[in-house]
């Protein structure tokens, strides 16, 4: 059984088709990327997974087909979200925010503040007063207070700074021993680092499929990255 | 002086009420973007549903002993009016504003409507104990008893309101919810649950605001349409306090209840100016919204 399978998948928002036929499969254990420029459907895809964005086609998730279920029940199939833009609550503390994520008995706050030991003296503090790199932290500590079978993750990188993407990417890489992890992220020395697998979307669509290995390819890099091959 | 004491201390009781009334009506909106016009239904049902449980009990346990009964149940009353409005009507009209004020204002005129035709139009007594009608000597100055109920009633709502809000995982969700409710979805949380809750609990308060309102302003009556004029007031406080801040209707409930107060006393005896204490309230309002639009303490719009 793999973790996520996605079948003629078509998203439509405000009268533009974001997502045309989108077909993959997520294998269990390990990071799977998803990549592509920007706009091309990435978060829209994760979106859709959950249930946030209305969609059409056939997606299982670790085994369960989700059609019909609400966005919640999705998550307790075992779906942790790291959003793209945090989206951590700004009315709340640092600990109600942590408090409403908790979704065992034993949240566990040992790992999170050990990992993230400024969250604890800040625990207090409105979310909406944190940094950028902070409410990454919150929203990052939010999945780990629970064991996930899958987690999404949105553009971990985006705008913070170097030191603080390594901290946090160390971090994934130990989450990705327990959980599979099928992240969306720009940042291709972070993909490199983590994935082994990667899906490049481009205008809505799959193009490709294969390991991270071959983004060494000057023109698959260039033609649906945008970049230069990141051997 | 003395009377400027008493009134204020009027005005404090009847902002009681306005809050008892508004809270729930705030919540609503806060959480759910409903803007609720059946929330006098609900007041009127908590109020009928006092009246036929105090009326129904024998009278030999008492006017005290079915008073606390008849305040039980006028809370139970508008709990159970919300929470059924939610669940059969509203949750199928998410994201459709016109329906959600189209249907709420259906089901109000229905349902009052349904109210005349079954008990008539005439006011209905609710029994009460005697000492609510006494006045208790503070100083130099009496206070009506019925004016410290409504007062205690509304500090204590308050006063719960905030502890539920900044205490119970619920009051965290909804809180959440406020600010963005597809993400506290994303944390496997049932938000279809948080806001029936939130509707149950602004009946519940609606429902109790019916009951006091009559007690404390009405002699004791209560009549069909009794909500739909306190929902006026209500819509005005949450307007003046800012949408969906608790402690902003609180603020303009105790506003509202002054300033309606001291109008009709200082300036209703005049000829013609009978009604001069809701155009003040009405004045007020006009003044909030061109000075500071979002409210006293609601969020920026």
């Amino acid at each position: 059984m793999n973790a996520l399978e996605v079948r003629d998948l078509h998203v439509t928002l405000g009268g533009s088709h974001v997502l045309q036929s989108v077909s993959f499969d997520v294998a269990n254990g390990g990071v799977t990327a998803l990549l592509g420029r920007n706009g091309v459907g990435k978060t829209t895809t994760l979106k859709a997974l959950l249930g946030i964005v209305p969609s059409t086609g056939t997606i299982s998730v670790l085994g369960t087909n989700t059609k019909g279920l609400a966005t919640h029940r999705v998550v307790r199939l075992g779906v942790g979200y790291v959003p793209e833009d945090r989206d951590v609550f700004s009315g709340l503390s640092v600990a109600e925010n942590l408090r409403l994520a908790e979704r065992r008995a034993d949240p566990n706050y040992d790992e999170v503040y050990s990992l993230f030991p400024e969250l604890k003296t800040r625990s207090r503090q409105r979310a909406g007063t944190l940094s950028g790199g902070q409410q990454q932290m919150v929203s990052i500590a939010r999945v780990l207070l629970n064991e996930w079978p899958l987690l999404l993750v949105d553009e971990l990188s985006k705008g913070l700074a170097p030191k603080l993407v390594s901290e946090l990417t160390d971090v994934l890489e130990r989450v990705a021993q327990v959980s599979t992890i099928f992240l969306v992220e720009q940042n291709l020395a972070v993909v490199k680092r983590l994935a082994t697998r990667v899906i490049v979307l481009d205008h809505g669509e799959v193009v490709h499929t294969g390991t991270s290995d071959e983004l060494a390819d000057e023109t698959l890099a260039r033609r649906f990255l945008g970049v230069a091959g990141a051997a | 002086m003395n009377v400027f004491l008493t009134l204020t201390f009027s005005g404090f009781a009847l902002g009681g009420v306005y809050f008892l009334a508004a809270s729930g009506l705030s919540l609503i909106y806060g959480l759910m973007d409903i803007l609720n016009f059946a929330h006098g239904l609900f007041m009127t049902l908590g109020a009928y549903a006092a009246w036929d449980v105090a009326t129904h009990l024998p009278a030999a346990w008492g006017a005290p002993t079915l008073f606390g009964i008849a305040l039980v149940s006028s809370i139970l009353g508008g709990a159970v009016a919300a929470g059924l409005t939610e669940v059969l009507i509203i949750r199928h009209l998410y994201a459709r504003p016109v329906s959600q004020i189209l249907v709420t204002i259906g089901l109000d005129l229905a349902v009052v409507g349904l109210l005349l035709g079954g008990f008539g139009s005439n006011s209905l007594a609710i029994p009460v104990p005697l000492w609510i009608m006494e006045a208790t000597k503070v100083g130099s100055i009496n206070l009506p008893n019925a004016d410290f109920v409504a007062l205690f009633a509304g500090v204590v709502v308050l006063v719960a309101l905030e502890w539920f809000l900044a205490r119970t995982r619920y009051g965290i969700t909804i809180r959440a919810g406020v600010e963005n409710r597809t993400m506290v979805s994303a944390l496997g949380i049932n938000v279809g649950r948080a806001f029936t809750l939130v509707f149950v609990i602004g009946g519940a308060m609606a429902g109790l605001a019916g009951l006091l309102y009559s007690v404390v302003f009405a002699g004791d009556l209560i009549s069909p349409t009794q909500g739909d004029s306190l929902l006026i007031f209500a819509f005005i406080v949450v307007v003046i306090g800012g949408l969906g801040s608790i402690r902003g209707s609180a603020v303009a409930a105790l506003l509202v209840g002054l300033v309606q107060d001291y109008t009709n006393f200082y300036l209703g005896s005049h000829p013609g100016m009978a009604e001069i204490g809701n155009l003040s309230v009405v004045l007020l309002l006009a003044v909030v919204l061109e000075w500071r639009p979002r409210g006293l303490l609601g969020r920026a719009l």
